[in-house]
């Protein structure tokens, strides 16, 4: 008798657990992937397509399921894999690809045709122009993704690197500065 | 005036090393050979350029136009000849170049017609705008733009007005000769500000090893009539930051991320108070200051330098001793090595120290810590250096941010303490620029991803609005051909209305033609009327009508 009491005093309590669980995940349902907008907040936004897939959130929504792997992405650089396998418990591996110095593509506007076809190219809006127009390159929007590159018909695009300048200058971490030492002290050591 | 004093937590007292300096008055430095004057010298926006290589310019000419409101403009400091504007050397740890304006002297130091501006009938407005057409910015290091300072807090009625005197870093006494020769233009600006900014109280504060200075202050303000309190503060380093002076005048700490002004005080220096009259009373722009030179000198002096002097010819006015190797701008203990001597003296320019390794003995390697906490026992905003240290070291950054690295003012009291030397103050701007920059990343690519997801999302509206377009043309046709093969009932009148225009438009055009005459066909003679006939009459044998009537 006890023991029926017993299974059935667990029964209840696990319909009942049940219940409240079941309505919790429909009343607190979350929208979209969390880890998914994690991922895609490390990536760097350029929407450069060069690990393969159409954009970041692509990249982030494959990283995500496990379907590729964390060193993909250029731009983002070494750092940017440290971060996801930080994130995701995954090992770090090296960048499958070349890690470049950040650039932003300039137009020479005295060979521009006008033709648009970087405009059309442009993941993020930065290239201004019209048709038969002299088209230029907002350079704070540009991602330098290298897209508007090989649509252009009068190969007029460049990359210029962004070189340090007083505004992003960084301190470096401070380390042991060897110096060498001038010879004259190793001969009065020696001596 | 007897007044109870407040003090804050830590501080140091390194030596002072000021006597050397102050024995001779303010020297004015000869022109340079060419100055070359950097268009940012003050915190916010770059100014504008607004003269080009080969122009002419005097004495106190607008060279660089203030960009927004938080910029200060940039003026000649000479008369002379615009040899070019383009990139050189700045006095910045990083010795990188930015955009200057180059003037070649021409000897003369001929000034520009210079306006004095009325401020009692001006409105305060009026009275900013002005102190930022000439260039006022904060001269106590920071070159914050002064008039982004003058506007009195909305929510918190304006109790003190702090005027910084205290000049605590050692071996700079541009401050001190400054209140001692020059007092009453350092009062009379302080008026200016106090006028601006309607405080209760405006308190001055002089570091107690300045009795000459304040001497000077007292006699000014008393001469002017004003109620300004002089008063003397404990000689701490570091007393002269803002913060310090402000808690030990009037017991208010300022809390983390917040400012003065948001409890009712404002602070500025002295020597920018003795612009701002400039400005005010003279018309005078920003064009030179005061600069200390001392550290391995001869003789150790304060110079009136104008901006864009180089820094070696200035260090070569106070003799530098032969072991000379490099030059310090600041002090000592906030100050850094200028990586190139050319760089220009800017408004942030306070002192120039002739550096050797006698004058500052390399500093034995660093050792690791011992985690004895006398950094945060001198720390003078109650940080833990330590701590923060370690999460430096390891790039943690969110955590140095946890333990308030941005309270941190750099005043260099942990590293001087260090029994390891560990360069404290170092880890900690390594570690704000690397914040920095990530701030700036993270916009960025926030900003990338906005628009592109705003580029996606009208791909999408435009292809769908060619969907529709296309649909509804398919549509159409659908319906036309099923009426035709249903029987053409519903069609009929369409198409009756639609021959009917046709019909109508062609006779317009009919009529048209035919009003349309040629005009050389009037009043012809008899002769010419019968040749035409003839001609006609040819035409017609030949078949050739008039291609209308075929």
């Amino acid at each position: 008798m006890e023991i029926l009491l017993a299974i059935a005093i667990m029964a209840l309590g696990a319909v009942v657990l049940g219940a409240a669980l079941g309505f919790a995940s429909v009343k607190f349902k979350v929208e979209g992937d969390p880890l998914v907008d994690k991922i895609e907040a490390i990536l760097p936004q350029t929407q450069c397509g060069q690990c393969g897939y159409p954009g970041c959130k692509p990249y982030a929504e494959a990283i995500a399921k496990g379907e590729c792997d964390i060193n993909r992405c250029p731009p983002g650089g070494t750092e940017g894999v440290q971060r996801l396998a930080d994130l995701l418990g995954r090992e770090v591996k090296p960048l499958d690809a070349e890690e470049k110095p950040k650039a932003v593509a300039v137009i020479d506007e005295n060979t521009c045709i006008g033709c648009t076809l970087c405009i059309q190219a442009c993941p993020v809006d930065a290239i201004v122009g019209a048709a038969k127009q002299m088209h230029t390159i907002i350079a704070q929007q540009c991602t330098g993704c290298e897209l508007c590159l090989p649509p252009c018909p009068v190969e007029c695009i460049s990359m210029q690197p962004i070189g340090e300048n007083i505004e992003n200058w960084k301190w470096k971490h401070p380390i042991l500065a060897i110096k060498p030492v001038p010879p004259a002290v190793h001969a009065k050591e020696a001596a | 005036m007897p007044m109870n004093l407040f003090t804050f937590k830590g501080g140091v007292k390194p030596p002072t090393h000021k006597t050397q300096s102050v024995g001779l008055p303010i020297a004015v430095a000869p022109l340079p050979s060419r100055l070359v004057v950097p268009l940012h010298q003050s915190i916010g926006g770059t100014p504008q350029p607004v003269v080009a290589a080969g122009d002419k310019v005097l004495k106190g000419q607008l060279v660089g136009e203030a960009d927004g409101w938080i910029s200060a403009a940039v003026h000649a400091p000479t008369s002379g000849t615009v040899l070019e504007v383009g990139p050189h050397v700045q006095p910045h740890p990083s010795g990188l170049d930015a955009p200057c304006v180059v003037i070649a002297p021409d000897g003369q130091d001929r000034w520009i017609e210079r306006q004095p501006f009325d401020h009692a009938a001006a409105s305060p407005d009026e009275t900013r705008r002005h102190l930022q057409r000439s260039g006022v910015v904060g001269l106590g290091g920071a070159v914050f733009p002064t008039h982004g300072k003058l506007t009195p807090a909305k929510s918190v009625a304006m109790a003190e007005l702090v005027i910084n005197g205290a000049e605590c870093e050692p071996f700079i006494t541009c401050d001190d000769l400054l209140m001692r020769e020059r007092a009453d233009d350092v009062v009379r600006g302080i008026g200016i500000f106090r006028d601006l900014l309607q405080p209760q109280k405006v308190l001055i504060g002089i570091e107690d090893n300045k009795p000459q200075a304040a001497a000077a202050m007292r006699a000014a303000v008393a001469a002017a009539g004003e109620d300004f309190a002089v008063i003397e503060v404990p000689t701490l380093y570091p007393a002269g930051g803002a913060k310090q002076l402000i808690r030990v005048l009037t017991g208010k700490e300022v809390p983390a991320a917040k400012r003065s002004t948001d409890l009712g005080v404002q602070c500025f220096n002295v020597a920018t108070a003795y612009t701002a009259w400039r400005a005010i009373a003279h018309g005078e722009p920003v064009v030179s200051r005061l600069v200390t030179v001392a550290g391995n000198v001869r003789q150790a002096r304060n110079y009136e330098v104008p901006i864009g002097a180089p820094m070696d010819e200035v260090l070569a006015l106070a003799g530098p001793q032969p072991d000379t190797d490099g030059i310090v701008m600041g002090g000592p203990m906030m100050g850094f090595l200028v990586p190139d001597s050319r760089a220009p003296v800017v408004k942030a320019t306070n002192c120039l120290i002739a550096h050797s390794a006698r004058l500052f003995p390399p500093k034995a390697p660093e050792m690791p810590c011992i985690r004895c906490g006398a950094c945060a026992e001198v720390c003078p905003h109650e940080l833990q250096p330590f701590e923060l240290y370690w999460f430096a070291r390891a790039k943690n950054f969110g955590k140095t941010q946890e333990y308030a690295l941005f309270d941190c003012i750099e005043c260099g009291c942990c590293s001087y303490v260090c029994p390891s030397r560990i360069p404290l103050v170092h880890y900690f701007r390594f570690a704000k620029s690397e914040i920095w920059a990530r701030e700036r990343e993270k916009n960025a690519a926030d900003e990338a991803k906005a628009r592109y997801e705003f580029k996606q999302w009208r791909d999408e509206r435009e292809k769908a609005e060619k969907a529709e377009r296309l649909a509804k043309a398919a549509a159409n046709q659908v319906s036309r051909k099923a009426a035709e093969a249903t029987g053409e009932a519903p069609a009929d009148a369409e198409k009756a209305a639609k021959t009917a225009a046709i019909q109508a438009a062609m006779e317009r055009a009919k009529a048209q033609r035919e009003a349309a005459q040629p005009k050389n066909t009037e009043s012809l003679t008899p002769e010419q009327q019968q040749a035409t006939a003839e001609i006609e009459a040819r035409r017609a044998a030949a078949h050739l009508g008039d291609s209308e009537q075929p």
